[in-house]
């Protein structure tokens, strides 16, 4: 009896254990995007440098990157350098401006170079909303389709990025 | 090139506490002093090449090196240079490395002290810190290494610490947590090497009990701490939210504190063995729980780190490795260990019994509140959030009875107390406290808790001072000689009791006497509050070095006389956008006044709190009481006997 | 009886009773104090008992925040983009609130429909989301997603 006893507090315990770990997994499930196989909304948002007026239309046909940012987010100020070494290696991206101000954004792109081959302003947010976004930079890996292949929370570095760019074939 | 240092040391010290963690337990097996001795140096060469690596990585932030990803999202070249240091521990990878640091730092001093534990306990001691330690520096190393560079495309600034930590309490408060957190690792270890050599007598708890008590007390006066933090930074004039990060700290400080007194028990009478073993596995296990739910984003909270599910997965297999580990060595090993003393009813082995049950149950409710959630949605139930008034109506009563035992403890005897020895004090003790307590409750108009829980506060501080005279008074000396006499731990346990019963002051007055409104003001309004009349000036516009603020001026009349003038502060972090609010106080011991600034409502008018808190610092002075008492308790000379000796 | 059992008898009593007391105690407390989460989508469907305390939250809607002139009183509406309500406040909202962000309430459903809050959590910074909102949002997102094309609902 004593010896079944001494066992309880190791039972209790990996009980506890199992419920993080089922909680946990949640986590690991939640991450990716309810768009991921589904085509990207659609939109009509204006470009950052002409006001010209563009919809899904105007998307490559290759194989590209949606990448959200913004001038008052930190991690874009990290990722930056990083777009633009994608960009140099041939990688489209279209970036969206999210709930920032045109003039600031040009500034930026002015100062720390542009890896966009688009950028749309998002000023109030609500392409972001349809994406799903919960913050910046997030980043979407959108197949010749048309199709959201995979979404990354997050800035984009040497660690990250392979995986994303076996998404991008 | 120092991050890369930082990063070689990091992976040399996981080899050297590989190494620490096998060769001494081989020598302890074969019986050979060799391997044992070994112990010591290898504890010394791994925590130096932490200590290295920490040394690396503050370099990295003292000198921007924006290039290591780490200093890139955590710092920025417009900080003021001491948060650029502390920003270190101010995200998930530097605080592991604080840590993993702090636990060295532990290592290093049984390692120093290892002449006062016979020959082979302190290397198996070291051992099993080891172990913890190889789990620590490979989480670090294999999910969160805080030097992975960002080359060749190093960003010109740096993404700036979060504001919210920009204070000189979080500067302080993280280290003086861990060394609470992990210096119960000691403890954890004397513990599982009890259980390994089946060395477990009153000699052992005489060994640990030092070790815990300066844990204890850093613990006590980290959390003390990070109460003061949340009520002066948050800005909402509250000092404990039952935040399950405040539980995470507060779960090890319950347990830790059951694990105090159940030592003594071990160490004067040798029962309870068994379950003190139990005590200090489940104390550091606690920690462990707190440091996995602030990182693995399970549960949210205001002071939790971005959530990392991998990060998550890793730390819980560590839990389950260390815990579960020790859990099942304590179920087959612990069954020899058996105390056959009986106990009396009376015997301060009972007092200090009840203290054990009363505090483990308070650990318990404590993590039931805090993981309900968590349980609640692993069924399926739905989301759900335990209220603050929850863990209110569970903690009170309980604690106040266990409060109202911790002052009767110490009068009693080991084994057999005579009756008449309780039975006198207790009655006066018991008619003067609700006495004075019925008149300060009729003066006040105080409700019917407030009254009895001042009445514990008298209570607590009439047996503590007729328990030390009756001490000090007896036999043919002088009271100042015999005071003198008196051991060290005896005056720590009465300061840590004299502690609680500050603290249960603050708490009792601040909840029953305290002020709060919210207002709609402008320049040149005024408010009464309390008795005191606050003027709202003027608002200024102020730049600080990384923020442009909103400054109030308020000015506190009483009786038509000035007290104080207040400057609440809207502060507007540019690098991250964010608005932090810095309350504007003014401390008394009897009183605090508290001014936070809301949002801008309209041209001129704000939202503002205005706050007047009675006794509120007498919370942390009985936290600082406590902190005290615990290092008085360590600091016994009766520990520092070597071995054999 | 043995007096060593005799003891150890009403130990084991004292035990129980206080386990005993604390367990009821604690089952109590929690019936009192927790607080279930509800969606706007939920709350829509009436699936929110009314006179309990319980949490909400979603997305400030943008433009809908109204302040009276005299008072701190403030009213804005959160949607999780399915539904929205309104909730009512008396006192200071969080620094982060914002239109656009992320809330939590906590407070009351009323008849006429309207929440008030007794309390308002916002997010604590860009990254962090509250859990039962984004999950709310999820949820809303697949169903908007899975309805193939219908367009966002503003």
């Amino acid at each position: 009896m004593r010896k079944i006893l001494l066992f309880l507090p190791l039972v209790m315990f990996l009980a506890l254990g199992g419920v993080f770990y089922s909680q946990l997994g949640k986590d690991v499930n939640y991450m990716p995007s309810a768009l991921v196989g589904k085509s990207v909304p659609d939109f009509t948002l204006v470009s950052l440098f002409d006001d010209e007026l563009v919809t899904n239309a105007d998307l490559p046909s290759t194989p590209y990157l949606i990448n959200f940012w913004g001038t008052w987010c930190p991690a874009c100020h990290i990722e930056h350098p990083f777009l633009n070494r994608l960009a140099q290696s041939g990688i489209t991206i279209i970036g969206i401006d999210h709930k920032d101000q045109q003039a600031l954004a040009l500034q930026w792109l002015e100062e720390k170079g542009n890896p966009y081959q688009q950028v749309l302003m998002d000023e109030i947010g609500h392409f972001g909303l349809d994406m799903g976004i919960t913050g910046a930079p997030e980043t979407f890996v959108v197949d010749s389709n048309g199709v959201v292949a995979y979404r990354h929370q997050g800035e984009i570095n040497e660690q990250n990025w392979p995986t994303m760019k076996e998404y991008l074939q | 090139m120092f991050p890369e240092v930082g990063q070689f040391s990091l992976i040399l010290s996981l080899f050297f506490a590989l190494l620490l963690s096998i060769l001494p337990l081989l020598g302890y097996w074969k019986g050979n002093r060799l391997l044992l001795s070994m112990a010591q140096p290898l504890t010394l060469i791994m925590s130096l090449l932490v200590l290295v690596s920490f040394v690396a990585l503050s370099s990295a932030f003292l000198t921007d090196d924006f290039s290591v990803l780490y200093v890139a999202q955590n710092s920025n070249s417009q900080l003021p240079i001491w948060y650029k240091f502390s920003a270190l521990w101010g995200s998930h990878e530097g605080s592991l490395l604080l840590w993993v640091l702090i636990l060295c730092g532990w290592c290093t001093a049984v390692a120093l002290k290892i002449r006062t534990l016979p020959l082979e306990i302190g290397p198996v001691v070291l051992a099993v810190l080891g172990t913890v330690c190889v789990g620590f520096l490979s989480f670090l190393l294999f999910t969160s290494s805080p030097f992975v560079r960002i080359l060749p495309d190093v960003p010109a600034d740096g993404g700036d610490l979060n504001p919210l930590l920009q204070d000189f309490g979080l500067i302080v408060h993280p280290p003086l947590l861990y060394m609470g957190y992990v210096g119960f690792a000691v403890a954890f270890a004397f513990a599982v090497t009890a259980l390994i050599t089946g060395n477990l007598n009153a000699a052992w708890a005489r060994w640990a009990r030092p070790w815990t008590a300066a844990s204890w007390a850093f613990l006590t006066l980290g959390i003390t701490l990070g109460s003061w933090w949340a009520y002066y930074e948050l800005g909402w004039g509250g000092w404990w939210f039952w935040d399950p990060v405040e539980n995470a700290s507060f779960m090890p400080w319950l347990a830790g504190t059951a694990l105090l007194h159940s030592l003594a028990v071990t160490e004067k009478r040798g029962v309870f063995k068994s379950w003190t073993v139990l005590l200090a596995i489940f104390t550091f296990s606690l920690s462990l729980l707190g440091a996995f739910l602030v990182r693995s984003g399970v549960l949210t909270s205001v002071h939790s780190f971005a959530a990392d599910p991998t990060r998550g997965v890793f730390i819980l297999g560590l839990l389950i490795v260390l815990v579960g580990g020790s859990l099942l060595l304590y179920a087959i090993r612990a069954a020899q260990v058996r105390s056959t003393v009986s106990l009396g009813l009376t015997g301060r082995e009972a007092w200090l019994l009840m203290n054990n049950i009363l505090l483990t149950v308070l650990t318990l409710t404590v993590l039931l509140g805090t993981l309900y959630p968590l349980l609640f949605d692993t069924l399926g139930l739905g989301k759900i959030s335990v209220g603050a008034p929850y863990f209110n109506s569970v903690f009170t009563p309980i604690a106040l009875l266990l409060i109202v035992l911790m002052a009767v403890g110490p009068l009693s005897k080991w084994h057999q107390t005579p009756t008449r020895l309780l039975l006198k004090p207790c009655g006066l003790a018991a008619m003067f406290s609700f006495g004075l307590s019925a008149v300060v409750v009729y003066c006040y108009e105080f409700g019917g808790l407030a009254f009895i829980s001042l009445a514990v506060v008298f209570w607590v501080v009439v047996l503590s001072f007729s328990d030390w005279f009756s001490k000090v008074s007896a036999g043919t000396k002088g009271i100042i000689p015999r005071a003198r006499q008196l051991p060290r731990n005896y005056y720590g346990m009465l300061l840590a009791h004299l502690g609680i019963a500050a603290t249960l002051v603050g708490i009792v007055l601040v909840s029953v006497n305290s002020e709060e409104s919210m207002l709609r003001l402008s320049p040149g309004d005024t408010a009464h509050i309390a008795g005191y009349e606050f003027q709202f000036d003027q608002m200024t516009r102020v730049t600080g070095p990384n923020y442009v603020s909103s400054k109030g001026q308020f000015t506190a009349y009483q009786n038509g006389r000035v007290v104080a003038t207040l400057f609440p502060e809207k502060r507007f972090f540019t690098t991250r956008q964010q608005v932090m609010t810095e309350a504007a106080l003014d401390a008394g011991l009897t009183r605090d006044l508290y001014v936070s600034l809301g949002e801008q409502i309209d041209e001129s008018a704000w939202g503002v709190r205005i706050y007047v808190k009675s006794f509120v610092r007498w919370i942390w002075l009985g936290g600082l009481l406590m902190m005290a008492g615990g290092l008085l308790a360590a600091l016994d000379k009766r520990y520092r006997k070597r071995a054999g000796a | 009886m043995h007096p060593v059992r005799q003891k150890r008898l009403l130990w084991v009593v004292a035990i129980v009773l206080i386990l005993g007391a604390v367990v009821g105690l604690v089952m109590y407390s929690l019936q009192q104090n927790i607080n279930l989460f509800f969606s706007p989508t939920q709350i829509a469907q009436g699936e929110a008992p009314q006179n309990t305390t319980i949490r909400a939250g979603g997305v400030v809607v943008d433009g809908s925040v109204k302040r009276d002139p005299e008072t701190l009183a403030v009213s804005f509406d959160v949607t999780d983009y399915e539904y929205s309500m309104t909730i009512e406040y008396l006192g200071i909202l969080p620094d982060l609130f914002r239109e656009g962000q992320g809330i939590v309430a906590q407070g009351e459903m009323m008849i006429d429909g309207v929440f008030k809050a007794s309390q308002v959590l916002a997010k604590h910074d860009e990254e962090y989301m509250a859990p039962e909102v984004s999950d709310a949002l999820k949820k809303a997102e697949s169903k908007k997603v899975t309805g193939a094309g219908s367009a966002a609902s503003f």
